[in-house]
């Protein structure tokens, strides 16, 4: 028993098991519902047995099939991606619980292949070894959660989805030309291989920019984010968390390796400009969310501004700080949870109310109380107030940013809190106060309301294991395989 | 100068028109195709410079790398196409619309 | 003491736990509702005496669990946290019966409740934090958990209250973090130890500790209601009365208070801060404070306004006292943290009584209720005596101090402070007193509720008369072994002072 454990392969079922899970879900539509959960369950057990291993053999290699690099594809998974893969089962276990009572019968038949595939993509995406498989698992991101998007069919998803299709084409477009020229340079794809060969010349400058505009639009870094509200807006509630919590996360986490292991070590000035564009986006995309009157295009905007703390990370990982490249993950995992469970519940109440405006909310914490806690922990976390997974990870960038004397970061983090408490609480307030319309309620299905709250205290349970989450990022190729003890 | 280094350059020449034209114009088949020019851009520079061995064979994971961009290529285009079309079923025009939803 | 070493964990426990509870009971179960609190109440301050009585024979209970990279949380009980969570303890024992009166009958009790424990639960952490984040955890959470009381009325006004509330003390709490991190990033440590962490730093990084300095005091000074951070205290007046009487007495501006208290002498530690040279402009700002709430309480017609302000005034005697710098002063100011907490709680029990007996909120309406409501106005006479700072009520025994203290320091100019701001006090709590008094009562009250032969419900009524009686216990017996004073007497000693 322990040696089969030890030697499935759980990599591959990672790939293999949504992948599977959706095809059935598409021949017996009838099943998808029940299908689906023991796909996603059976996901998270191979992200367990697969963090098992990682735990005692370090980083992770495996060549398909036998094949091995350049021709053949290897799977690759540090602390880094086994940290995205968690996030990734987790959340998805969150919102899968959550759409078994969500979706009409009609949109399930849809939703449940779609997102096994989008599952099996991102999966595959964060094992990829290579930039050019990257691409691929990227698209297959995005051309999943575009048909996500359109779900409903309705106006307004239809519009958001193409708008966030061309983004996304655009932008994966960008990146494989960046992919193009970093093989003319150094005849590989593989980023180990390209760690050690890539020095700086215009080749390499040129694909940095492609490759970071192309991500940095994916992961809608602002300017580059006038898709995302929309689209995040408009979609379902389980797939605008997916689309918040996960997706946006896949194309951060490519340029955060990028950038980690090729380009961190001479882009200093690109860093900044980064950095710059990150702490612009905390202040446009707060600013823009304090001032929406509908909670999920609140709720998406706050993505945006919480995209920016993630590229606070450039600036001051070129300052000398290595650690913070962890820290910017546990952000990720941390806004992945919150935000999940933001949409979540707002999605309640819509299911609730028959509509999202803010100032009608109409007593709501008396009525939905699961739901409004669930609101109001992630709030906390996005927000930043301890002991929150977003408060640990803010206090790391704020004591990297005052040690670096980099009072700008710190200054546009605290306002971003501010403003983030806001936003917040705006929401919270309008739940707790008479609305003048009073609208007839819906009952909400307790599953719906539960997945939301566990999702929240999820976020803030997350702030308690920081020493171990930070511990596990810090497990690389270069640091072999006793990296998993700290 | 190089033919393999002219191809490049046209491949990126393409990629560039292709980006201007996905911005300016309003169409969405007009966008789509932009973005398949701007896909051609990308995989004739991936073909031209298999040549950078030097020796008479190419190096073919490039050309396997284009296959593959070919397929993602064509389904991605599909999906933008059906989508089009959902959307001017629905709204009676095949572009986007900016009105946020009220 | 391995075993005891869980004792602040306990503490902090037994108002979470009832707490969690009661949010998950259905409305309608008072009895059960009641009963938890209650136990929660009791068991806090049994645990408390436990405490208490180790301390006092020299017992340290600490326990500790990781949380940042070389930063873990600290439960730590000391001579000064216990005057605080005794203070807490008992106050939320009384105010939970006075609650379950006042809020007989009326909408989501539940929730009330459970916020209202959350809130002794985080008044309770943040007594019993060991190092400033910690403290920070809990003050945030302190803010969120008391949102929810000021707003519960779920009025558009409740709301507007809320949302300044939110506005002062979020920013509060972000300027607090920027100076703990800022803290943190020159130090390494954010113990609380006597006599401060910063004696080793060198020369050059003095600019930045007076920086930061001012960071802590500008973050807690929020719920300390500093001038000109104040603003949101009078308008969240707008809360029910027992969360008027907990958050003015006990939980928030106390919370603000107490951690500059912990900044003044266990992070920076008081001579070192008077080598900084920043004691001198907090005991300035304490002095402009204490002005300026009086003479603002001075022309509120409304009676919580006034109090309100009153407790602006009042909170920055325990600053002022500890920005004198020395052993005196000092014993005035933190002795004032409980002795305030008696009188001001006892005048807003009183003033909730008025409202939800007679339907009186403005002071013009109080002409002759101490016919009506003779106890409750005996009470808040003493209270209001005590505030003036009149022998032998516990007012006195802390200005009395302050006053030692200022002269000990050679501070002079202090003394003019207590003088005028008494005269103050005086001015707008002897008009009060002589209407409710010596006037004739009107005709009819404004809504009067039928309570048969007693004045109020026993709930209402024994609160104040209790904590009245411990205003006027903690003065008269101001020298006992069991008093206030002489347990901050120990603490000085102790703690700030030690050779």
């Amino acid at each position: 028993m322990e040696a089969m454990l030890a030697d499935t392969a759980w990599a591959v079922m990672l790939i293999i098991l949504p992948l599977a899970g959706g095809i059935t879900c598409f021949l017996w539509p009838t099943l998808s519902k029940t299908l689906g959960l023991i796909t996603v369950a059976g996901v998270a057990l191979s992200v367990a047995g697969l963090g098992r291993q990682m735990m005692e053999n370090g980083v992770y290699r495996h060549a398909v099939g036998g094949w091995g690099a350049p021709l053949g594809i290897d799977l690759f998974a540090d602390g880094l991606s086994l940290l995205m893969l968690i996030m990734t089962a987790l959340v998805g276990l969150g919102i899968s619980f959550y759409s078994r009572n969500y979706f009409k019968p009609q949109e399930a038949i849809w939703f449940w292949p779609i997102w096994l595939f989008l599952l099996a993509a991102l999966n595959a995406l964060f094992l990829s070894a290579d930039i050019f498989n990257l691409y691929v698992t990227l698209e297959l991101v995005g051309l999943a959660a575009v048909a996500l998007t359109a779900l409903t069919g309705h106006r307004d998803a239809l519009n958001g989805a193409m708008r966030y299709l061309l983004a996304m084409l655009l932008g994966s477009l960008a990146y494989l030309l960046g992919v193009a020229l970093l093989y003319h340079d150094s005849g590989s794809v593989d980023i180990v291989t390209l760690a050690e060969q890539v020095k700086p010349n215009a080749t390499v400058w040129a694909a940095l920019a492609l490759m970071s505009a192309g991500l940095a639009l994916k992961t809608a870094l602002f300017p580059l984010s006038f898709w995302l509200p929309p689209a995040h807006a408009s979609a379902p509630a389980p797939v605008s968390a997916l689309l918040s919590a996960l997706v946006v996360k896949a194309s951060f986490y490519i340029l955060l390796r990028l950038w980690l292991e090729i380009f961190g070590f001479f882009a200093e000035g690109a860093a900044t400009l980064l950095g710059l564009l990150g702490m612009a986006a905390i202040l446009w995309g707060s600013l823009q969310a304090l001032c929406q009157t509908q909670v999920k295009l609140l709720v998406a905007y706050s993505t945006v501004a919480q995209i920016g703390y993630l590229f606070l990370a450039f600036p001051l990982a070129s300052g000398s700080d290595s650690m913070i490249w962890g820290v910017a993950v546990y952000l990720a995992f941390s806004h992945a949870l919150a935000k999940s469970a933001m949409f979540l519940a707002a999605g309640n109440l819509v299911r609730f109310g028959g509509h999202d405006r803010i100032a009608d909310l109409d007593r709501v914490v008396q009525r939905l109380p699961l739901t409004v806690s669930a609101f109001a922990l992630a709030g906390v976390s996005i927000m930043g107030l301890p002991p929150s997974g977003g408060f640990v990870g803010k206090w790391l960038l704020l004591e990297a940013a005052m040690v670096q004397g980099r009072w700008d970061l710190a200054a546009v983090m605290m306002i971003g809190s501010l403003l983030a408490a806001g936003y917040v609480f705006k929401v919270l307030g309008y739940a707790f106060t008479e609305a003048e319309v009073s609208h007839n309620a819906k009952t909400v299905p307790a599953s719906m309301e539960w997945a939301a709250l566990l999702l929240a205290i999820g976020a803030i349970l997350l702030g308690f294991m920081a020493p171990e989450i930070l511990s596990l990022t810090r497990m690389t190729v270069s640091s072999g395989a006793g990296g998993a003890a700290p | 100068m190089s033919n393999a280094f002219l191809y490049a350059l046209v491949g990126v020449g393409l990629f560039s028109l292709g980006f201007y034209a996905l911005i300016r114009h309003v169409h969405l088949l007009r966008k789509i195709l932009a973005i398949n020019v701007m896909g051609s851009g990308v995989f004739l520079v991936l073909v031209a410079l298999a040549k950078r061995t030097g020796s008479a064979l190419p190096d073919p994971v490039p050309h396997a790398m284009v296959i593959t961009g070919i397929v993602v290529a064509v389904s991605a285009t599909a999906l933008a196409l059906i989508l089009m079309l959902k959307l001017f079923a629905e709204t009676g025009q095949a572009a986007l619309s900016d009105r946020r939803k009220e | 003491m391995n075993g005891s070493a869980w004792l602040p964990l306990l503490v902090v426990a037994s108002a979470l736990l009832p707490g969690l509870i009661i949010f998950a009971l259905a409305e309608e179960k008072v009895y059960l509702r009641t009963a938890l609190n209650l136990t929660g109440a009791f068991s806090k301050l049994l645990l408390t005496g436990w405490m208490l009585w180790g301390v006092y024979h020299g017992y340290q209970y600490e326990v500790s669990m990781p949380f940042l990279p070389g930063l873990d949380l600290v439960l730590r009980a000391d001579a000064l946290s216990l005057l605080f969570i005794a203070l807490s303890g008992i106050l939320w024992l009384l105010t939970t019966i006075y609650a379950i009166g006042y809020l007989e009958g009326s909408p989501h009790r539940s929730r009330f409740f459970g916020f209202f424990s959350l809130c002794v639960t985080s008044t309770a952490g943040v007594a019993l934090s060991g190092n400033l984040i910690t403290f920070l955890l809990f003050y945030e959470l302190l803010t969120l958990v008391t949102y929810p009381l000021v707003v519960h009325r779920g009025t558009e006004a409740a709301r507007r209250a809320g949302q300044t509330y939110l506005i002062y003390t979020v920013s509060g709490g972000a300027l607090l973090l920027l100076g703990t991190v800022w803290l943190y990033t020159l130090t390494g440590t954010l113990e609380f130890k006597p006599q401060g962490i910063l004696r080793n730093l060198s020369e050059e990084n003095h600019p930045a500790l007076i920086a930061v300095f001012a960071l802590l005091i500008a973050g807690l000074g929020v719920k300390a209601a500093l001038v000109p951070l104040h603003g949101w205290l009078p308008q969240a007046m707008v809360a029910p009365a027992p969360v008027s009487a907990l958050l003015h007495a006990v939980a928030v501006v106390k919370a603000g208070t107490f951690g500059i208290v912990r900044v003044v002498y266990d992070v920076f530690g008081v001579d070192f801060a008077a080598e900084l040279g920043v004691t001198g402009p907090l005991a300035l700002l304490a002095a402009i404070t204490i002005i300026y709430g009086s003479l603002r309480a001075l022309f509120q017609d409304d009676l919580k306004r006034r109090l309100a302000f009153s407790t602006v005034s009042q909170v920055s005697y325990i600053i002022l006292g500890v920005a004198i710098v020395g052993p005196l002063a000092t014993i005035g100011g933190v002795v004032h943290l409980v002795h305030q907490g008696l009188m001001k709680i006892t005048l807003f029990f009183c003033a909730g009584n008025l409202a939800e007996t007679l339907g009186i909120h403005k002071i013009h309406e109080m002409n002759g209720v101490g016919q009506r409501m003779p106890w409750t106005m005996a009470a808040f006479t003493v209270g209001a005596f005590g505030m003036i700072g009149a022998p032998p009520i516990a007012g006195f025994v802390s200005k009395w101090y302050l006053g030692l203290g200022a002269l000990e320091a050679g501070q002079h100019w202090v003394i003019l402070v207590l003088v005028g701001s008494s005269l103050l006090n005086a001015a707008y709590f002897l008009p009060v007193l002589h209407r409710v008094w010596f006037r004739d009562p009107p005709d009819t009250w404004p809504a009067e509720r039928d309570f048969g032969p007693k004045e109020t419900a026993w709930a209402l009524l024994l609160p104040p008369v209790i904590t009245a009686l411990l205003a006027l216990l903690a003065g008269l017996m101001a020298a006992a072994w069991f008093s206030p004073l002489e347990w901050v007497r120990l603490i000085a000693q102790r703690e700030f002072y030690q050779p």
